[in-house]
């Protein structure tokens, strides 16, 4: 079955500091991500996994090397249509959910529609749209809390509801169970295995293997390069038995 | 995105800190609401000095002595020293187009009737025209002729007030005054009239400016050449005569007093020249007030810019949520500068109120006279709206030019 490309970088470079002291963070990365797959990256801390989120999330731009998002070069865009990529093609799942305060659910589902200059939706249908995710991630009935009367997993479903309402052909997920109790990250996590299963892209930034095991395909990148790029050997039962352990502690 | 959804969510924003909101605009509401005050207090002023110098009458010239020509010089043999009493009727005489001529002279003195005894009352001698020239009324009995001018008889014509406070409710026509060491017949009083020129008509004594000449004038030089006079008033025709009729008053007093066109010992203005030249004095009044509002709006425009500074800085974070999901740096600068047009449009709002109540409440308490122009409330609250503008522009491009990363970490 011939499946298009989401994500191709490359050669994909990114230095930091400018004059004697630069720090590569990404040399010369090659990687293509398919339609439908889950892949996890994971790496120690100074690895370049944060860089390579940011650049592959559009927030930051590669200082040498080819990105294609969608079969769409974006390594050259500038600020402004880096923000309407960010608003149409990708969905960011947070570890610390990155919810406005003060503004209910909805609202905060509503919000990528708001800024989606290319389709005028009106409030009506942004209203509906909203409601529809919401109900989808189960939490119809929660529409009109605000972010301090939801409970951390309620909150990463708001964000999770974000992520999708505008259809983006990427979901990028950074340490989404990272602020969660195991059994919050238990949802999280099979709601995003869900998300898979429907066909969507999605990208796991974690150190955690037990989360990790949710993805077809690991990547692991140490100082800046890929180290391993192998399909996911685990089963990610692995998570469910340990929690089984965890209540009988 | 469009307009009303920007406003909406700037809205939501300065909502989430009413207070702070509040107290940033309190800048705003003093410097607009200072603005439409002190206007209105200087217009106030304005409008009754216009109105004192019109309720002298109708179509005025008016002749004064002018000394500043250097004085009274042996070697040029100078003639009068300024205006005299015969000058008033070589005028009425003999120049065409003119209706009236008054003149006055004044003095005070202690009037008493009876057991009522009141001191420094002021007397004022005049001439037959008088009311017609100064648009007063003769509420009861009439005022003195030309035949009682000149035979200098002893009739007084009596303010409104002052009638009432010598007479109470005796009718005071036929009753005697004694005005110094004179006593004089009160044939007539006027009806009441507000303040002119800052003087009280109603608490004046009027007489022929004969008497006034030989009875009031305070010392024996005065009574030698006492027939000078300060102000000659002369009512005109109509408006459109008026030049002409300044031109003929000139010449003949330029030939009566012996000088030329290029130094005379006199000026003659019109109501239009003191307007005006009052209204230049409060003009410059005005703009200094206007100045001193304007400086607390700029204050108040600071204050707006401050605090949106601190209220970028603590919403970082929200700005670079903004950012992950889509929006661009417009987006962004719009939200913040709409917040703080929002700020100042609300505070120049309830500065126009509160600057509206205030006048009326100054007009209605204090002895000032308040009149709200319009303009000035356009004034203010446009201002308002350009400091909003031009205080929240450089927060909103400091929010705008934020780098999604580091305002996704800022905590």
């Amino acid at each position: 079955m011939k499946q298009t490309s989401i994500i191709r970088i490359l050669k994909l470079t990114k230095i930091y500091g400018m004059g004697d002291i630069q720090v590569k963070a990404l040399d010369s990365i090659d990687l293509e991500i398919r339609k439908g797959e889950f892949v996890a990256i994971m790496g120690p801390s100074g690895s370049g996994k944060s860089t390579l989120m940011n650049i592959l999330g559009c927030l930051d731009r590669p200082t040498s090397g080819r990105y294609f998002l969608a079969d769409e070069d974006v390594s050259g865009l500038d600020k402004v249509q880096l923000a309407a990529i960010r608003n149409r093609r990708i969905g960011f799942v947070f570890q610390s959910y990155n919810l406005l305060s003060r503004t209910s659910a909805l609202e905060n589902v509503m919000l990528p529609m708001l800024y989606d200059r290319e389709n005028n939706i009106s409030e009506a249908e942004q209203h509906q749209r909203a409601l529809k995710v919401l109900e989808n991630v189960g939490l119809a009935d929660r529409s009109h809390h605000q972010p301090q009367e939801l409970s951390g997993g309620q909150s990463q479903r708001v964000a999770i509801a974000r992520a999708l309402v505008n259809n983006p052909v990427l979901i990028l997920a950074d340490e989404p169970t990272g602020n969660l109790d195991s059994h919050s990250g238990n949802e999280i996590m099979a709601i995003l295995a869900n998300l898979h299963a429907q066909g969507s892209t999605i990208v796991l930034v974690t150190h955690a293997d037990d989360l990790a095991a949710y993805a077809q395909r690991i990547v692991r990148l140490r100082d800046g390069c890929i180290e391993y790029d192998q399909p996911n050997g685990h089963k990610p039962s692995t998570i469910g038995e340990k929690e089984e352990n965890h209540g009988s502690i | 995105m469009d307009l009303s959804k920007v406003i909406q969510i700037a809205w939501k924003g300065l909502n989430r800190n009413r207070l702070r909101s509040l107290l940033t605009m309190l800048g705003v509401i003093i410097g607009v609401s200072a603005v439409i005050i002190m206007i209105s207090v200087s217009t106030g002023t304005e409008t009754t000095i216009k109105e004192q110098i019109q309720g002298l009458g109708t179509n005025l010239v008016f002749i004064q002595a002018n000394f500043s020509r250097g004085g009274p010089g042996p070697e040029q043999g100078r003639s009068t020293g300024g205006l005299v009493y015969d000058d008033a009727f070589a005028i009425a005489n003999e120049v065409n187009g003119v209706t009236g001529v008054s003149v006055e002279q004044g003095s005070s003195q202690q009037v008493k009737v009876g057991s009522v005894d009141i001191a420094d009352v002021s007397i004022l001698g005049t001439t037959p025209d008088f009311p017609q020239v100064r648009g007063m009324a003769v509420a009861n009995g009439r005022y003195f002729n030309q035949a009682e001018l000149d035979r200098k008889q002893k009739v007084a014509v009596l303010g409104a007030s002052l009638a009432s406070e010598l007479f109470g409710s005796t009718p005071p026509v036929g009753q005697a005054v004694s005005v110094g060491n004179t006593t004089l017949t009160v044939i007539g009083v006027l009806g009441a009239k507000g303040l002119t020129s800052g003087v009280d008509y109603n608490m004046v004594l009027f007489t022929p400016i004969t008497v006034m000449f030989q009875k009031f004038t305070h010392n024996e030089f005065d009574r030698m050449f006492g027939n000078h006079v300060r102000v000659i008033y002369v009512q005109v025709e109509s408006q459109q005569k008026m030049e002409d009729i300044i031109y003929q008053i000139e010449l003949l007093l330029v030939k009566r007093h012996k000088v030329t066109l290029d130094s005379p010992d006199f000026v003659i203005r019109t109501q239009e020249d003191i307007i005006s030249a009052q209204e230049a004095t409060s003009a410059a009044f005005r703009n200094l007030l206007g100045w001193v509002a304007g400086v607390s709006l700029i204050v108040g425009g600071i204050g707006i810019m401050n605090i949106m500074l601190v209220s970028v800085t603590e919403r970082t974070r929200e700005i670079g949520i903004r950012q992950s999901v889509g929006a661009t740096p417009n987006d962004i600068r719009w939200q913040f500068l709409t917040e703080a047009l929002l700020l100042s449009l609300v505070g120049g709002l309830i500065g126009v109120l509160v600057g509206i109540g205030g006048s009326w409440l100054f007009g209605a308490l204090g002895e000032m006279r308040t009149v709200i122009a319009p303009s000035s409330i356009l004034l203010a609250f446009s201002s308002a709206a350009a400091i909003g503008i031009f205080f929240g522009y450089y927060p909103a491009n400091k929010a705008a030019q934020l780098d999604p990363i580091e305002a996704l970490r800022h905590e």
